[in-house]
C-alpha cells in the first residue's frame, strides 16, 4: 500500500493505427503526492499527453492500456469497469485540455457545463449547479460571474473559456487536476494569469496538479517536480532545481540550451536540437535519444539505458551514469 | 424573434413572384387543351372558342398572367375548371390528409433515423452499424410505391392488421383514423428515415471526435448522458437541413403514395386534376407546392437557432 496520491508502474500505453502499432506510452513509472506540482515536459508525440489520457483512461479508440498498474488513492485503476472510472472522473480527477475554445460544447450555456459535475455525481438540481458554477467563476477570476454564467461559449475568449475549464473541473473539488498543456493556445499576458491561477487554487486547496507542458519556462515557474519524456519514455526526472541545475540527461541539456538568451552575442544562431523527433513507427536501437544525442557514446546505439540515480536525480544516460558531468550547466532561470 | 419572422416573411415577397410566374409559364406551356376535356363530343371551332372565350384563354398569356396574378393576391385562385368549385375549397378540403399523412411520415422517418443513426455511429463497424446501413440503402433504392404494394400484400391482405386504403377523418373516428394513416406513412417516410439515419451517423461520427466530448467524458458523465446530451444537439445541426427539404418535398412525395393508398390528399388531386386538364387546380397545387418550400426553409432557420446559439436572429 503505497502512500502516494498517484503512481504509475511501468506503463505501456499502445495506439494500434492503420500504419502499425506505436508504444505511445513505453514503460513509464513516477508517482504524484497531495497538493504536489508536477510538470511533465516533452516534445509533441513523446507520449505526454497519451500518459495523462492513460490515467483518465480518455484515450481514443485507436488505444490502449497494454501493462502496467496505475493506483489513485491506493485503488488500481487499470481494472476498473467504465461505470467504475467515471465515477472517479470529474469527482476526484478533473482534467483540462490544450485549446480551451474547442472543449466547451458550442451548444449549451458555460454556466450550465461548469456546473454539471455536480449534477452527474452530486445529484443536485440544475439551480443550485448554476448557483455553485457563478461561486466557481469568481474563484477563478471572471468578472460579472452572474452574467457569464448565461452565456455560450462562443462570446468567451480563449482565457475566459481556460478559467471556465478550470472552474469545470474544480467544481468537484477533486484531489488531482491534470492539465494538458492549458496555455499553449493562449496568449502571452494571458498565459501567465491562467499560471498565476493554477499556481494559487493548487496552494489554497492541496489540490495536486500534473502540468504537461513542452515549455520550460512554464515548469521553472510552478512545478515542485519535473519529468522529461522522449519517444514514450521518461529520461529524466527528479526535483525542478535539480534538473535545471545539472541536468544529467543530454535531452533535458539540450532542450535547456536551445532557450533563446536575451544576453546572448547577436550573431551568435539560436541553438537547435540537431535531427527531427523520433519516428515513433522505426525507433533506432539502444537509447532512443542516441542519433540526435551530442555526448553518444559507441554503447548508446547498442543497449538502452535504466532510469538510474545520477547525482541526486534520476537518468536515463550511459554517460551520466558512468560519471561524466555534462558540462556548462545551465541556471534555473 | 417575431421581427425576424416578419422580416422573413417580407423577404418571401420576391420569390413568391418569381415563383408564380415559374407556375404560370409551366401550366401554359404544356400541351392539352381543356376546351377539348370540357366540350366532349362536340368539338366544333365555335364551341372551342366560346369555351376560350369563357375561360380567358382567348386573350394574350401575359394579361392572363396579370389576371391571375391579381386574384392570387386577394386569396383568389380561381374555379375548377371541371367541378366549377372555387380552387381554395378543392386544396382545403384535401389539405389536412396530405398534412396528416406528411406529418406521420415525417415522424416515422425521424423515429427510425435518430436512434439507428446514432447507435451506429456510436458503435461504428459493428454488426448494427452494417444492418443500419444495408437498411438505409434498401430504404433509398425501393420505391415508395414498391413498398406501399409490398406492405399492402403483407400487413393488409394477408395479416388483415390494417386496412389496404381510403380515409377516415379524425372527429369521426381517432382510432380508425390512425389505422389508415400509418401504411401510406411508412410508405412515404422510409426514403426520407434512411437519408436521415445516414445524416445522423456521419454527422454524430463528427461530433463525437470533438474535443468537447472528450470534455464532457472527463466530467465523469455516463456515455449515454455524452450521447444523447453532449452530442444529438451538435450533430441534429445538419440533420435539420435535409428534413427541412423533406418537409418541402412531401407534396411531391404524397402523389404517388396516395395514389396507391387512395388517400383523398393533396396528391390525388393533382393526379386527378392533371388527367382532366383541370388546370386551374393544378397551378394551384404547384403555387402550393412551391409555397411549401419556402415555409420549410424558415422553419428550418428558426430550429437552426434554437439548436445553434451562435445563429442569432438579427
Amino acid at each position: 500500500m503505497s502512500l502516494h496520491l498517484l503512481e504509475l508502474e511501468d506503463v505501456h500505453t499502445k495506439l494500434t493505427l492503420k500504419t502499425g502499432v506505436v508504444r505511445a506510452v513505453d514503460g513509464v513509472s513516477f508517482h504524484v503526492d497531495a497538493g504536489e506540482t508536477l510538470g511533465i515536459v516533452g516534445e509533441s508525440g513523446s507520449g505526454k499527453s497519451m500518459t495523462a489520457l492513460s490515467i483518465m483512461r480518455l484515450l481514443p479508440r485507436s488505444g490502449r492500456i497494454d501493462s502496467g498498474a496505475i493506483r489513485f488513492k491506493g485503488r488500481e485503476l487499470t481494472g476498473l469497469s467504465e461505470d467504475e472510472m467515471e465515477e472517479i472522473r470529474g469527482t476526484e480527477m478533473a482534467m483540462i485540455f490544450q485549446d480551451p475554445m474547442t472543449s466547451l460544447n458550442p451548444v449549451y450555456r458555460t454556466g450550465w457545463q461548469v456546473g454539471e459535475p455536480l449534477q452527474i455525481h452530486r445529484g443536485i438540481d440544475v439551480r443550485a449547479a448554476l448557483a455553485a458554477a457563478i461561486a466557481m467563476f469568481k474563484k477563478v477570476g471572471i468578472p460579472e460571474a452572474e452574467k457569464r454564467v448565461a452565456q455560450y461559449p462562443h462570446v468567451f475568449s480563449g482565457g475566459m473559456s481556460q478559467r471556465a475549464m478550470i472552474a469545470m473541473g474544480l467544481t468537484t473539488s477533486p484531489s488531482l487536476l491534470i492539465a494538458d498543456e492549458p496555455t499553449t493556445a493562449l496568449d502571452v499576458t494571458i498565459q501567465a494569469q491562467i499560471l498565476d491561477l493554477l499556481r494559487t487554487l493548487n496552494r489554497d486547496s492541496g489540490m495536486a496538479t500534473i502540468l504537461i507542458t513542452h515549455n520550460l519556462g512554464v515548469v521553472a515557474g510552478i512545478c515542485d517536480r519535473v519529468i522529461v519524456m522522449y519517444a514514450g519514455r521518461v529520461v529524466e526526472q527528479g526535483r525542478t532545481e535539480d534538473v535545471f541545475a545539472h541536468p544529467e540527461h543530454p535531452y533535458t541539456w539540450s532542450l535547456l540550451h536551445s532557450i533563446p538568451r536575451l544576453d546572448a552575442d547577436d550573431r551568435e544562431p539560436l541553438k537547435v536540437i540537431e535531427g527531427s523527433p523520433p519516428d515513433m513507427m522505426g525507433l533506432p536501437s539502444g537509447c532512443k535519444f542516441q542519433p540526435r544525442c551530442p555526448f553518444a557514446v559507441e554503447r548508446c546505439a547498442k543497449d538502452e539505458p535504466e532510469l538510474r540515480d545520477v547525482r541526486g536525480h534520476l537518468a536515463r544516460c550511459w554517460v551520466t551514469q558512468a560519471g561524466t558531468s555534462l558540462n556548462g550547466s545551465v541556471d534555473a532561470g | 424573434m417575431t421581427t425576424y419572422v416578419l422580416r422573413r416573411l417580407v423577404l418571401m415577397v420576391p420569390v413568391a413572384f418569381l415563383v408564380t410566374i415559374g407556375v404560370f409559364m409551366l401550366i401554359h406551356l404544356t400541351p392539352g387543351d381543356p376546351a377539348l376535356i370540357l366540350l366532349g363530343e362536340d368539338r366544333s371551332p365555335q364551341a372551342i372558342a366560346a369555351i376560350h372565350q369563357q375561360l380567358g384563354l382567348d386573350k394574350p398569356l401575359y394579361v392572363q398572367y396579370l389576371i391571375w396574378l391579381g386574384h392570387i393576391v386577394h386569396g383568389d385562385l380561381g374555379r375548377s375548371i371541371t367541378t366549377h368549385q372555387p380552387v381554395t375549397t378543392a386544396i382545403g378540403e384535401r389539405l389536412p390528409a396530405t398534412l396528416e399523412l406528411g406529418a406521420v411520415a415525417l415522424i416515422w422517418s425521424l423515429l427510425v433515423a435518430i436512434p439507428l443513426g446514432t447507435i451506429a455511429a456510436v458503435r461504428r463497424g459493428s454488426l448494427a452499424d452494417h444492418l443500419a446501413t444495408g437498411l438505409a440503402v434498401g430504404g433509398v433504392s425501393i420505391p415508395n410505391f414498391f413498398i406501399g404494394i409490398v406492405l399492402i400484400f403483407f400487413l393488409s391482405v394477408t395479416l388483415r392488421l390494417f386496412p389496404f386504403g381510403g380515409y377516415v377523418p379524425f372527429n369521426q373516428d381517432p382510432f380508425e383514423n390512425l389505422r389508415h394513416v400509418i401504411l401510406p406513412a411508412i410508405a412515404l417516410g422510409t426514403a426520407g428515415a434512411a437519408i436521415n439515419m445516414r445524416f445522423t451517423r456521419s454527422s454524430m461520427i463528427e461530433v463525437l471526435n470533438q474535443d468537447y466530448i472528450r470534455t464532457a467524458r472527463a466530467k465523469g458523465a455516463p456515455w449515454r448522458r455524452v450521447v444523447f446530451i453532449h452530442a444529438l444537439k451538435n450533430a441534429l445541426i445538419p440533420v435539420v437541413t435535409i428534413v427541412g427539404l423533406q418537409i418541402g418535398g412531401i407534396i411531391e412525395g404524397a402523389v404517388v403514395t396516395e395514389t396507391v393508398f387512395t388517400w383523398p390528399g393533396v396528391g390525388r388531386l393533382a393526379v386527378e386534376s392533371i388527367f382532366n386538364r383541370d388546370y386551374t387546380v393544378v397551378q394551384g397545387i404547384v403555387l402550393l407546392a412551391a409555397f411549401s418550400y419556402l415555409i420549410a426553409n424558415l422553419l428550418v432557420d428558426l430550429v437552426y437557432g434554437w439548436l445553434d446559439p451562435r445563429i442569432s436572429f438579427t
